[in-house]
């Protein structure tokens, strides 16, 4: 199908610990198309930020297939693999981790550093995004000044500004109340309807999870069902 | 350099009282290293600005210094005839046949007496020294039991004053002058005429003769000249090479000690930066996995936990030079023990002096910063991540 945009294959993952192999993901096969909204579900331990970190470039696979838009990505080099994620991926994580010393504005522009975009190229792609968000009026707030939901406002704007293929997000919501999540999930579902974002998210929350188009159970390490809705 | 200038400023400026006592330990540090060289640079001013490039001293071959050493009145008049000594309008030799001798004063406030240099001079002798000017009173007159003082002296010295006399040598010796040396180490002394210190103190040698060259680069035919005379066994220096090598044991004294304490501060304060770096990086290694998954390398991350630590030995170097510049204001003196006698100079910055304190306030940021740095940087992206 040429309108996949993850092929995983027979992955595997081993941590070891000490002497002892720790197997964390068994024999995944699952692939993606592009636009796709997927969420991971499963218990604690079971695997599913590995399998997104996996995805994301920021792990490396013990065994199996992945590919990404037709690239192997488990044998780009470190370096390589980090310019790869500065193009294709924007992380979105539970607690936000936005840098404390950056104010909004500088926080969403630190992507925007490792592109060649003059100044007020930037700029101009950073108020843009920042409005998307709606925080046009949070520009040069601190994020201890914000709230949860604004900060994970900005961690968006951030995941966005360089346009990249895949959002990946872990627990998006898992820090936030119920409204600042809900508004957070409004924002995810709008990236993948109207600008063809690829997200996949990792989520404990069934009502989160329903914001997706398909939802994947993993079990130690397993895939079980997949459930989709039209 | 990726990562903002900003992002690493603003971290050191977060953690104000961390960052505030770090600085401070290595400012410490910085106020001793700069203190030391303040010191020595002072002295070699003193030294070098005592000798002039002109002028060619002579001593007895073996005598390091002027006190030690002496020269016949025979050998004085063969060098004053000398050709390459430069003449007076008047046709006279430019030379002075000069004789010193120790004498104990006391100074202000102090019990024991201390050696001051009385040095005679010819006529001339004064005329060779140029930095040499009188600031108060007169000079004293040829064949008198009149003294000057040079300024240190002066104000240093009990019974120093225009109009007070010193007893020495069976004689009364009246001060009628103070002069400034220009911050020379003849502003530790005391002049008269060489004739009669010299009868006072029954002596028949003199103990240096100063000779001004007629052209400066005749220095090396005159050394030649002095080696062929038999009658010469002389030991020739430029004067200010004479005078820098006077203060050299005091100058490697002051140096050793230095680095001595130098070396043993550093550690302390090299400790000191690595630990405030490592807690800096534990804090933060959340940020810093955040930070790679979005594409920043490895080097960047290194590069930003340097350059904090850096800019940490740069705030406490600037700070240390800060402290240290007040110094200035301050004059030492003490025993030059290689001339046994008290040499005054001042704490001295130099523009050379500022540049090596701040690299060497920036070389101990760059040591107590480069271990933790590397830790930040080689820490896997999953593994900082799951610090959060
Ligand atoms: N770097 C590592 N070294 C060793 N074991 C690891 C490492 N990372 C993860 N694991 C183990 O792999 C398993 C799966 O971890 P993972 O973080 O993927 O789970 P998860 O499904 O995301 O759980 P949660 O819902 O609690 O976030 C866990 O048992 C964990 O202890
Ligand atoms: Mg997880």
């Amino acid at each position: 199908m040429g309108n996949t945009l993850v092929e995983i294959k027979n992955l595997v993952k081993t941590y070891t610990r000490g002497d002892q192999e720790v197997p964390v993901l068994r024999d995944i096969t699952l692939s993606i198309d592009r636009g796709d909204f997927i969420s991971l579900m499963g218990p604690s331990g079971s695997g599913k930020s590995t399998l997104l970190n996996l995805i994301a470039g920021i792990d490396k696979p013990t065994a199996g297939i992945l590919r990404i838009d037709g690239e192997d990505i488990s044998r780009l080099s470190e370096g390589q693999l980090a310019d790869w994620r500065a193009s294709n991926i924007g992380f979105i994580f539970q607690f936000y981790n936005l840098m404390p010393v950056l104010t909004a504005y500088e926080n969403v522009e630190l992507p925007l550093l490792l592109t060649n975009l003059s100044k007020a190229e930037r700029k101009e792609r950073i108020e843009m995004t920042l409005n998307m968000v709606g925080l046009s009026d949070r520009m040069d707030h601190y994020p201890n000044e914000l709230s949860g939901g604004q900060q994970q406002r900005v961690a968006i704007a951030r995941a966005i500004v360089t346009d990249p293929t895949i959002l990946v997000c872990d627990e998006p919501t898992g820090d936030l109340d119920k409204q600042s999540a809900s508004d957070v999930l409004g924002m995810l579902k709008q990236l993948n309807q109207e600008l063809g974002k690829t997200i996949i998210m990792v989520t404990h929350d069934v009502h989160a999870a329903e914001a997706a188009k398909r939802i994947v159970h993993l079990e130690k390490g397993e895939l079980l069902g997949e459930v989709t809705s039209p | 350099m990726k990562i903002p200038f900003s992002y690493i400023f603003r971290n050191l400026w977060t953690r104000k009282l961390t960052t505030i006592l770090t600085a401070a330990g290595m400012g410490l540090v910085v106020f001793v290293f700069s203190a030391v060289l303040m010191l020595d640079a002072g002295l070699k001013k003193t030294m070098v600005g005592t000798g002039s490039l002109d002028n060619v001293l002579a001593i007895r071959t073996g005598s390091e210094t002027e006190i030690q050493s002496g020269i016949t009145r025979d050998q004085a008049g063969l060098l004053g005839a000398m050709p390459q000594v430069a003449r007076s309008k008047s046709g006279d030799p430019m030379v002075s046949k000069e004789s010193l001798v120790l004498i104990s004063l006391t100074k202000s406030g102090q019990e024991k007496g201390s050696n001051v240099v009385a040095r005679g001079v010819s006529p001339m002798g004064i005329t060779l020294r140029p930095q040499v000017k009188l600031i108060e009173g007169r000079m004293f007159r040829p064949g008198s039991s009149e003294l000057v003082v040079g300024r240190n002296i002066n104000r240093e010295f009990n019974g120093a004053e225009i109009g007070q006399s010193l007893r020495f040598a069976q004689r009364d010796w009246v001060i009628v002058g103070v002069f400034d040396g220009g911050g020379s180490a003849f502003d530790s002394e005391i002049w008269g005429d060489v004739e009669q210190l010299m009868q006072a103190f029954r002596r028949l040698n003199y103990s240096s003769v100063i000779m001004q060259l007629a052209q400066q680069d005749s220095f090396e035919s005159l050394l030649k000249e002095i080696a062929a005379e038999v009658r010469l066994t002389l030991d020739v220096k430029r004067e200010q090479i004479f005078y820098e090598d006077q203060s050299r044991a005091l100058s490697t004294f002051i140096s050793i000690l230095g680095n001595v304490l130098t070396v043993i501060f550093s550690i302390g304060a090299i400790i000191g930066a690595a630990i405030t770096m490592y807690s800096s990086v534990a804090m933060r290694t959340a940020e810093i996995g955040t930070l790679r998954a979005l594409g920043f390398r490895r080097p960047s991350i290194l590069v930003a936990f340097l350059g904090e630590s850096l800019l940490l030995g740069l705030v406490g170097g600037l700070a240390g030079l800060f402290f240290a510049s007040f110094l200035q204001a301050i004059t030492i003196s003490t025993l030059n023990f290689q001339s046994f006698s008290q040499l005054a100079f001042s704490f001295t910055l130099t523009p050379k002096i500022v540049v090596q304190t701040l690299v060497f306030s920036m070389f101990m940021g760059f040591v107590g910063g480069f271990l933790p740095a590397m830790r930040a940087a080689r820490m896997k992206i999953v593994d900082s991540l799951r610090a959060a």
